[in-house]
């Protein structure tokens, strides 16, 4: 019997990570479901690829933050291979030509190289981020709010919120409304005075956004970086052992063992849609197969306006749907280096974590500056890691792999990326010489991927790797449009469980497992 | 797909639109020389008249004789393409693949919530171009309803001059004015007749409940149709009239007003303001078995979930005096509703109008109803409470309407 001829109780389109969780969690719950995966393989922007013969990377996302403990727990991660440990959280370091400053443990737990003044106003202001960041947790793992029509459940869901917010007590209660849509540079202004911190700090609130630290609500990004947690430990990053695949890999096992049939390069051509209800997909090959419903769990436009298509669904929804802003600004690095390099000051331990170039503030929003009006970063600022210090496996003996996420590089140069690639590398090559002197004499190979290749590789629409601006208006229930924010679409049996959706992007799992959790109590 | 999108010199053009606060159609030099009252109102900025001569001869004149009235301020799209027709399916409620070129049907059209947007007549041109006329002004949402179809929408609203010729004699002074062929329309047919050296399209149509015709042609042969028209009209009693004549027609007919009888959705401010098309008489027009179409999920979602909470009557008041925005009651003390539009009509000989009910007033509780009516009388009112009884609309059914082929009066 072919899988064709099977009636499915739900299909799942995409193997990222969020699809494959979101079928392990419906599978788990008794449901007969198939993934349909486009490429060759399934973890999307999770993967470990090799770019240059003996050199593998986790080719998007290269750092773990956020995978939530919701996820671990319903899927059995640990069962299942993945395995974070307190050895295992890596510090970040702020490049600087003064010299580094590290923040080790989660987040800073403790702070070296500045003063002992700025240890101590750190000190107050990371209880402050963790405190106001928890406010927002548990929006993480839960439908957004919906006033018009709520549950029993959600209505106790908010209401926990509101007793997290008064359990900040009335003081913190009024100063977290305060800043909560604040830039980050005005509130690092208040709080501290190293710039090497403040820039690493304005670095993490933009990364993955189009904003700069001074444009309002980006303090918001930090606080989304802050509600993710690893190992229990909040604002904790990892570098997966084999990379971010071996994290999927753990995801896919939990959803083989949970009956999940995976197809991989099955790309979906169509969602069937009968009296408005969504009854099954058509692949790209042409096979047609019939399901009781249908979760997306790849972008949201692609799914409405390539899939769905606009006929069969209303203007209105067609029109906030096109307007969902997700024009990547990030580009992807990775290096093959002959040797180890050497970030000048930076220790052992250093060169493990996560090491950041993003001097102060305001190079970070001079940085963004030129993206707005369509030109990269001629300094611009990134996170680096180098994968194969922790993990050998992923390059020659003796050799090195070089990760960096760099900022920013608008999805639509105004030059193209055609010409600008070239050019944009030898910019980012110029501050990694600046750190790491001698570097570019070891580049055996480059690979850089602009938002534009990241579209292309990872059918990601505008290489956006949240799909969809995670900014105040595209967040809560307003992501993936208002209205419909709830994992659920205008047609009866199609259902959203991605990026796009509430929470966003990240190694999360979050939607995916929102999404699950919302079907599963529909009984759909 | 915004083929709609001027050049520059156009743009540079209209940019002086501001300094004509009222404009002019293309029939304004033969309405201003007959416009006896100056009497005028804003019609979706035109100068349009609300009577020329006589209000109440005028009306007549609809009823007895032939009218010639001025549609051109309607506003007219063109919607054209190979997709038109699986586009307008979507965009409007009734169900378009069942619309012959050649035909015309009033139709209406939803935001995503089901709400009503406009109503509007859609004319079937040929396989693949329609003309849209409304009330409201729609292109915004008409271009962005075009994602993913192959069509263009054209406002022609200035383009297109229309006249409605309505009344007993109307058949006969086409007739009379040499449009050979037009006792074969049918009610709801349309065809191209010849004109000055270009087209006039002529359907059989109107907003009156009698016989009667609306013609469209290019604006620059609007004045040679008028003449046209009177002349062969002279000896058929054909008047010019304006909108308060036809607003009594229209209302005996039982027809409803965009704006007048219902808030259009992107009119209402007030969320209890908007109308679904089960709440104003207009659920006829939804086909829950033709293709998807905007407010399909929520119309049918209010249907099931019995969620509809307004509906639109027919009323039939004791008395002679109109109960126009009169309160309706139930049980003299209750209020249930409003009366949007009244009149004595003189075609029923009844004292009828329109009114919004909240259910299930209206709807199965339909006895003990009252409307307030406050009657000035020298400058003190008098208010009567006066029992009004739901009826069918139309109110009047005039045979000719639909006579084929059309009598000749």
């Amino acid at each position: 019997m072919t899988s064709s001829d099977l009636n499915w109780d739900a299909i799942v389109i995409g193997g990222g990570h969020n699809g494959l969780v979101a079928a392990a969690t419906l599978a788990k719950s008794g449901r007969k479901v198939l993934l349909l995966e486009a490429g060759n393989e399934v973890g999307g922007a999770a993967r470990t690829e090799e770019f240059a013969p003996g050199f593998r990377v986790s080719t998007v996302a290269h750092l773990l933050n956020r995978l939530h403990p919701d996820v671990v727990k319903t899927l059995e991660l640990e069962r299942h291979g993945l395995k974070v440990e307190r050895g295992d959280l890596v510090p970040s370091v702020a490049l600087s030509k003064d010299g580094p400053l590290v923040l080790h443990g989660a987040y800073g737990e403790v702070l070296t190289g500045t003063s002992p003044s700025e240890q101590s106003a750190w000190k107050d202001l990371r209880a402050q981020l963790l405190r106001y960041a928890g406010v927002l947790k548990p929006f993480l793992s839960r439908r957004p709010p919906d006033f018009a029509g709520m549950s029993l459940a959600e209505m106790a869901g908010l209401g926990q919120t509101a007793l997290a917010l008064k359990r900040l007590g009335r003081e913190d209660m009024r100063d977290f409304l305060r800043v909560l849509l604040m830039n980050v540079y005005d509130l690092l202004d208040e709080q501290l005075s190293d710039d090497r911190l403040k820039g690493l700090l304005a670095f993490d609130a933009t990364l993955g956004s189009h904003l700069g630290p001074r444009s309002p609500t980006s303090l918001l990004g930090l606080y989304y970086r802050l509600a993710g947690e690893i190992g229990g430990l909040a604002g904790a990053q990892v570098q997966p052992k084999g990379g971010m695949g071996a994290v999927v890999a753990a995801i896919r096992a939990a959803a083989e063992k949970a009956g999940v049939s995976i197809r991989p390069t099955s790309p979906v051509a169509k969602v069937i849609v009968e009296k408005g209800r969504a009854v099954g997909v058509v692949t790209q090959g042409g096979e047609t197969l019939q399901a009781k419903i249908v979760v997306s769990a790849i972008n949201p436009a692609t799914t409405i306006l390539d899939l769905v298509g606009p006929r069969e669904v209303d203007t209105g929804f067609v029109r906030k749907v096109k307007n969902i802003r997700m024009k990547g600004d990030a580009a992807k690095l990775h290096l093959a280096l002959d040797r180890p390099p050497q970030f000048s000051g930076v220790d052992a331990a250093g060169h493990k974590g996560r090491l950041v170039v993003a001097p102060s503030p305001d190079h970070v929003e001079r940085a963004f500056n030129p993206s707005k009006y369509g030109d990269f970063s001629p300094e611009p600022v990134m996170e680096i890691t180098l994968p194969s210090l922790a993990d050998p496996s992923l390059a020659p003996f003796g050799a090195c792999v070089l990760s960096a996420v760099v900022q920013y590089a608008p999805y639509a140069l105004r030059e193209g990326w055609g010409a600008g690639k070239p050019r944009f590398l030898k910019a980012i090559m110029a501050q990694l010489e600046t750190y790491a002197p001698g570097i570019g004499a070891t580049v055996s190979h480059a690979e850089l991927l602009t938002p534009a290749d990241i579209e292309a590789r990872y059918r990601m629409p505008g290489g956006h790797w949240h799909h969809g601006e995670l900014q105040a208006d595209q967040m809560l229930m307003s992501r993936p449009v208002s209205g419909w924010s709830g994992y659920d679409t205008p047609l009866e049996g199609l259902f959203l469980a991605g990026a796009g959706s509430h929470s966003g992007g990240g190694i999360s799992g979050a939607p995916g497992l929102n999404a699950a959790r919302r079907i599963i109590a529909m009984r759909g | 797909m915004n083929r709609h999108v001027k050049t520059d010199a156009a743009r540079t053009l209209a940019q002086s639109h501001f300094r004509t606060l009222r404009m002019g159609t293309p029939f304004q030099p033969r309405i201003d020389a007959l416009a006896l009252t100056n009497d005028w109102y804003n019609w979706a900025g035109y100068r349009a008249p609300h009577s020329l001569w006589d209000e109440e001869l005028e009306y007549f004149a609809i009823r007895s004789q032939a009218a010639l009235f001025d549609v051109s301020p309607m506003t007219k799209y063109r919607i054209e393409g190979p997709d038109a027709e699986a586009y307008l399916d979507r965009v409007t409620l009734r169900d378009v693949t069942r619309l012959k070129p050649g035909r015309v049907h009033y139709t209406a059209w939803c935001d995503d919530d089901g709400f009503v947007l406009d109503d509007g007549t859609l004319f079937r041109l040929s396989p693949t171009r329609f003309r849209l006329c409304s009330q409201e002004r729609h292109l915004p949402w008409l271009l962005d309803s075009a994602i993913g179809y192959e069509i263009s929408v054209e406002e022609e609203t200035e383009a297109v001059a229309g006249l409605a010729l309505q009344g007993p004699t109307s058949f006969a002074i086409l007739r009379e004015a040499g449009f050979a062929g037009v006792e074969r329309l049918k009610i709801f047919d349309l065809a191209e007749f010849a004109h000055d050296g270009a087209a006039v399209t002529i359907s059989r149509t109107g907003f009156t409940g009698d016989l009667g015709y609306e013609l469209f042609v290019p604006a620059d042969k609007a004045l040679s149709l008028w003449d046209r028209l009177m002349a062969a009209g002279e000896l058929r009693g054909i008047r010019a009239i304006g909108y308060a004549a036809l607003n009594r027609a229209r209302l005996e007919a039982g027809l409803i007003v965009t704006n007048a009888d219902f808030t259009a959705a992107e009119h209402a401010i007030r969320a209890d303001r908007l109308r679904m098309p089960d709440e104003i008489g207009l659920g006829f027009m939804i086909d829950p078995d033709k293709g998807h179409f905007n407010g399909r999920r929520a119309i049918l979602e209010a249907r099931t979930k019995k969620k509809l909470r307004h509906v639109l009557v027919g009323l039939e008041i004791e008395g002679n005096i109109p109960a126009e925005h009169a309160i309706v009651y139930y049980k003299k003390s209750q209020e249930v509703g409003l009366v949007s539009a009244a009149m004595w009509s003189p075609m029923a000989k009844r004292n009828i109008a329109l009114a919004s009910l909240r259910r299930p007033y209206g709807d199965t509780i339909v006895d003990d109803l009252w409307v307030e009516i406050y009657a000035m009388r020298e400058l003190q009112y008098q208010k009567l409470m006066k029992k009004a009884k739901v009826v069918q609309r139309p109110f009047i059914r005039l045979d000719r309407r639909t006579a084929s082929p059309p009598a000749d009066f």
